[in-house]
């Protein structure tokens, strides 16, 4: 058996391979994308540009202004002098959002009977980036009150907040994204390979002339399953790589926990693939069907927003995800030092996507032979 | 001129029948709209709402109760008691919560002491975003307890300035306001790219790019008789996007239609042309929709401004946004669903999107096959 499994996958490697386009589209796009991607998809504001109205002409607007101006997740873009300018500079996008400070600021900060107010016109268009810029403009103004109510011998809050936040303690975006973006380039990468593999040979009409050869479905499905597992697993490995190496992501946890993740996470994606593949008749078809399971993977996973945020409904439905479990494991191991006893809960739904999957794809070897 | 709009019309047929037998590509046009805006109407947000907080008071006291009783009605918290921090830190890692706000047993002493009582607060960074936001409310339970404890105790609260934010656009900050009309340009790449990218691929290796290459047509025919089919079929994917965000999901539509679906327009050319340009260099299905698919999907979902703001990336990744025409597109979507026809918005994205557009048709006919290699 074991001969013609080989002689099989000689012939995957060579259709995969062979071709100086297939083996570019393998190699390079993905790995640019790492890097694009990882640098891009951050929720840390830096360098945002904001607009300033100061009607006030006292010494402390001035220093509370240069607490904002000098913070590094903003950058005054545009100075303000008369109450209609706000509404252009926020429509037209130029800012995302305006500082006013009004006339009678220093009277109130100076007379001490009631707090100053300071205005902010923020853009609610991107209604996360909103949020975010009011969490960075709370903590800078809680700054300047305690230093201010310091510098005039005052007392200050008579609590306060001490945050700490575990595993990632600067609260660093890119730890976040980059071990997810792992996740999500071997997800597309893998399943594309799979998804088109039997829709290909059908479509060229060979898989008809492969099923009437003596090799069992079990081998055909081996043959087919095992380069994309390979090619998944050394996807994998390489933007592992450039995440430890290249952006410094800590990774606290134990290797072979991780690889064992990948392995069992491709295993289920070829899985998927591969049951797609067999359904389809045309490469479009096959493409068609990676990219109805790709997209809500991504989305449904936890990469970018928190499976918690959503309806119960489709909380359900992410537990036949394989990115869900994928990215609790790469996360874990990399950020929380996590081993492979921690991660039992998230390695046999893998197991049981793949194991699934994989014999439905073999049922549909034989019986879809038209 | 009339062998032209004869040959166009036949070209046309064959396509359309093409798309009409292989209902995959009707599948594409229609069917993933509804699926993908459903999919994320309802399953993504960005607002964290009841987020799960654990709470340890160690010895309760009426201020630290009252403290508490932020939590409790605060909309963004689903406050759960523990005992002591102990516990709390094992549910915080069995991650059924993301916080822990924790007195300590001398609050209520130091405060009345007035000397500062620490509020520790410990978040789980393994979620960075989620985390930074729960710091934001925790601040929020905290200012808002800040000033009614000074009130209280008959005193002004000990704020210096304080804060007074208005939104504009999107007052309520409902994140689907913006993740729709932004998932409409999400939709129409894939539409554009997905059905063009294969469309040429196939007929050559199919052999059926030579037969045509025999006949009369020309290129520019061939280009042309692939291009409107597939146009009208964006079209109508992009009229079921904007009528399901509108009527399903009620996002407002505070600008005109007309603007959207010239915009619309212009992206789709610019996507259509992208796919043409795609199949015309891969001759190849799987090269074709490999690429199809990295420089689409990911491109249009990360580096749009969809989710991420572009204004935060790093320079030269702000530069490598100017060549994802979804960019342009989620700009002006956003603007005219949410803020109306703002044509300082609208003008320069839409001369992008009309750059783009030439651009990527006019390679697309460059690089044609004229003749047989």
């Amino acid at each position: 058996m074991w001969w013609r499994i080989y002689a099989l996958l000689a012939k995957e490697f060579l259709n995969l391979l062979r071709d100086k386009k297939s083996r570019f589209v393998l190699i390079v796009p993905p790995l640019v994308q790492l890097f694009v991607l990882s640098y891009a998809a951050t929720f840390d504001l830096n360098q945002m540009p904001i607009a300033i109205y100061n009607e006030d002409s006292g010494q402390a607007a001035r220093d509370l202004i240069a607490r904002f101006t000098g913070a590094p997740a903003f950058r005054e873009e545009l100075r303000i002098t008369r109450q209609e300018q706000i509404a252009a500079a926020l429509d037209s996008k130029r800012v995302l959002l305006v500082l006013h400070i009004g006339r009678n600021f220093s009277r109130d900060l100076l007379g001490g009977h009631q707090s100053a107010s300071l205005q902010v016109l923020l853009d609610g268009r991107d209604s996360n980036t909103a949020q975010i810029a009011q969490g960075y403009l709370r903590s800078v103004l809680s700054r300047f009150n305690n230093d201010w109510a310091a510098g005039r011998g005052q007392a200050g809050p008579p609590a306060e907040l001490v945050v700490r936040a575990w595993f990632n303690p600067n609260l660093e975006s890119r730890w976040f994204i980059v071990p997810g973006i792992v996740g999500l380039l071997t997800l597309v990468v893998t399943m594309t390979v799979s998804a088109l593999s039997v829709a290909r040979e059908r479509e060229q009409g060979t898989f008809d002339q492969l099923l009437v050869t003596p090799f069992t479905p079990t081998e055909i499905l081996l043959g087919k399953a095992i380069p994309g597992l390979i090619i998944g697993v050394l996807e994998a490995s390489l933007s592992i790589f450039f995440a430890v190496f290249w952006f410094q992501v800590p990774l606290l946890g134990s290797l072979p926990a991780l690889y064992l993740g990948i392995v069992l996470y491709v295993f289920s994606v070829i899985g998927v693939g591969l049951m797609i593949s067999s359904l389809s008749l045309t490469q479009q078809q096959g493409l068609l069907g990676g990219f109805l399971v790709i997209v809500p993977g991504v989305i449904l996973s936890g990469y970018a927003t928190p499976i918690e945020n959503m309806p119960e409904l489709v909380q359900h439905f992410t537990l036949i995800n394989p990115l869900r479990y994928f990215l609790v494991i790469i996360r874990g191991v990399f950020l929380q030092g996590l081993q492979a006893a921690d991660l039992l809960d998230q390695y046999w739904p893998l197991a049981l996507i793949g194991l699934f999957c994989l014999s439905c794809a073999g049922w549909l070897f034989r019986k879809r032979l038209y | 001129m009339s062998g032209f709009g004869l040959r166009l019309r036949g070209l046309m047929r064959k396509e359309f029948l093409q798309v009409w037998r292989d209902p995959s590509s009707l599948a594409i046009a229609f069917a993933m709209p509804v699926f993908l805006l459903l999919l994320f109407g309802y399953g993504v947000s960005l607002d964290a709402k009841q987020v799960p907080i654990g709470l340890v008071i160690e010895q309760t006291s009426p201020a630290a109760r009252e403290f508490a009783g932020g939590f409790v009605q605060s909309d963004y918290f689903a406050p759960r008691y523990f005992a002591n921090l102990h516990e709390a830190e094992a549910a915080l890692l069995a991650r059924q919560i993301n916080g822990i706000v924790h007195l300590q047993s001398d609050f209520a002493r130091r405060l009345q002491a007035n000397a500062p009582a620490p509020i520790q607060v410990i978040l789980n960074g393994v979620d960075a975003n989620t985390a930074r936001l729960v710091s934001g409310y925790v601040q929020g339970v905290w200012d808002k307890w800040l000033g009614a404890h000074a009130e209280g105790n008959g005193r002004t609260a000990n704020r210096p300035v304080q804060m007074e934010a208005r939104i504009w656009f999107n007052s309520a900050l409902r994140s689907r306001n913006f993740l729709v009309p932004g998932l409409i340009a999400v939709i129409m790449t894939l539409i554009g790219a997905l059905l063009t990218a294969l469309v040429v691929a196939r007929e050559w290796e199919r052999g059926t790019m030579e037969a045509l290459i025999s006949t009369p047509v020309t290129v520019r025919e061939v280009l042309l008789g692939k291009l409107l089919p597939y146009y009208l079929l964006g079209m109508g994917g992009m009229l079921l996007s904007i009528g399901m965000a509108v009527f399903l999901f009620q996002v407002p539509l505070a600008g005109s239609l007309w603007v959207l679906l010239l915009a619309g327009t212009l992206f789709l050319l610019a996507a259509l042309g992208m796919g043409l340009l795609i199949s015309i260099a891969a001759k190849n299905q799987f090269v074709a929709g490999q690429i199809a698919i990295i420089v689409t999907f990911l491109p249009a979902f990360i580096l749009s401004g969809f989710i991420f703001n572009i204004d935060s990336m790093p320079p030269a990744v702000q530069l490598i946004t100017h060549l994802v025409a979804a960019r342009y597109f989620v700009a002006i979507l956003q603007t005219v669903f949410l803020a109306g026809d703002v044509w300082e918005v609208i003008l320069p994205n839409a001369l992008a999107l009309l750059v783009m557009a030439a651009a990527f048709l006019a390679l697309a006919l460059w690089r044609a096959p004229r003749r047989l290699e």
